[in-house]
């Protein structure tokens, strides 16, 4: 647990010191800005399809901090200086999970107040918007992660990883996008379902994929 | 650190399709230090590398008793963070003590530079924050991936004297280098192509 805290701390640290923790949140603020001015100001078709467009911004935006959460820790040195102590691989997994969760979930969800007036959304879909992204973007950070994990060390791995996380991702923005519209909550548990699969995998999966990309 | 001890038997490493080294024995006790020589890519790095469990033996076997530290051409220190800070970080995976990091400093002659960020120092400072890695950590066995590189002839002293302090402590050290390093290295390994070892 404390070797668990050591590492998410850091983690958490170097993500604060890379800026990299704005990135997001800017990215989700300027789609919902942008989204008016494409579909024009009619209140009711912004209202009616803001929040499905909110879904795949704060997809999108998971993806962008995927180049910095493995490979520099990669080429740094730093994840065979963790391993040389004998922690494995999983360990080392499941504390970024939880640092980059805490560094973009949240502020996600945050950012999406405004962004849901800028789209003139009313309060209950803006309540369950915010409930889905609570049990979606830890799915999304377990995505971004296990991604880069698996690009760590490629060429170009920045575009390889959306390619590979974007299908995955299919079932998340069903779902999610799902919750908004559907009253009866199967949306909202096929969504927890999908993000327990993939937060669940993602140490295992991860750990594996940084294993293998040592040389 | 008492106890430490390293054994390597008929070590043997395939990289890329090509063996390169083969045949490699060693047994090194407490407070014994060798010395890898030979040309570049003959498999320095890699046999550090398949010490430290970092990379697999395809033949033969390593066994080591104590824990390990390595350092190579990476630096893995945070760039942003003060040195004595990204030190800390280590020391406290370690469980070194609490006055481990400031000894490592003072050793390499790095405390002035506690509080500078990691990214503004010097290669020579960078070369000896890593030492001070490997010295914090209080770890049995120490592996030197070319440790003298970019050291001036005062900090090659300083290398030279903790070197001699951890053999005199009870420790291993495992260094590979292409320049004689002021290492009082009973054991000298040469590794040629092919692996006839000299040792």
């Amino acid at each position: 647990m404390r070797l668990l805290w050591l590492l998410a701390a850091r983690d958490l640290r170097q993500a604060w010191a890379s800026a990299g923790l704005w990135l997001p949140v800017a990215f989700l603020l300027l789609v919902a800005s942008l989204y008016p001015f494409a579909v024009g100001p009619d209140a009711a078709l912004l209202g009616r399809t803001g929040g499905g467009m909110l879904w795949i911004a704060a997809l999108l935006a998971s993806l962008l901090p995927v180049d910095r959460l493995v490979t520099p820790d990669r080429d740094g040195g730093v994840l065979d200086q963790i391993a040389l102590r004998g922690i494995g691989e999983e360990m080392v997994v499941i504390a970024r999970l939880a640092a980059h969760w805490l560094g973009f979930g949240p502020p996600l969800m945050i950012a999406t107040l405004p962004a849901a007036a800028l789209l003139k959304l009313d309060g209950a879909i803006i309540v369950r918007l915010e409930i889905g992204l609570l049990i979606g973007t830890p799915a999304l950070a377990a995505l971004g992660l296990l991604v880069a994990t698996l690009t760590a060390g490629l060429r170009s791995s920045g575009a390889l990883a959306g390619l590979l996380a974007l299908p995955l991702a299919v079932p998340l923005l069903i779902f999610g996008a799902g919750t908004l519209g559907d009253g009866s909550g199967a949306a909202l548990k096929f969504l927890g379902a999908a993000s327990l699969l993939l937060v669940a995998i993602t140490p295992f999966a991860g750990g594996a994929a940084i294993r293998a990309g040592r040389e | 650190m008492t106890g430490a001890a390293l054994r390597l038997t008929n070590l043997a490493c395939l990289r890329g399709g090509r063996m390169l080294f083969r045949g490699v024995n060693l047994a090194l006790a407490a407070g014994g230090g060798a010395l890898l020589t030979g040309p570049n890519g003959v498999g320095k790095s890699s046999l550090l590398r398949v010490v430290a469990g970092l990379l697999p033996a395809f033949a033969g076997t390593v066994e080591r008793t104590g824990s390990i530290a390595l350092t190579d051409e990476r630096l893995a220190l945070d760039m942003e963070a003060p040195l004595a800070r990204a030190l800390d970080f280590w020391a406290k995976l370690d469980r070194a003590d609490g006055q481990a990091v400031a000894r490592a400093l003072d050793a390499m002659a790095l405390t002035p530079l506690a509080d500078v960020p990691v990214r503004m120092l010097s290669t020579g400072q960078r070369k000896r924050a890593m030492l001070a890695r490997v010295i914090a950590s209080g770890a049995g066995v120490w592996l030197l991936d070319e440790p003298g590189n970019g050291l001036d002839t005062a900090s090659t002293a300083l290398l030279g004297a903790a070197v001699a302090a951890h053999l005199a402590a009870g420790g291993i050290v495992l260094a590979a280098s292409h320049q004689p390093l002021p290492i009082d290295a009973p054991v000298t390994l040469a590794l040629a192509d092919y692996g006839e070892e000299a040792a």
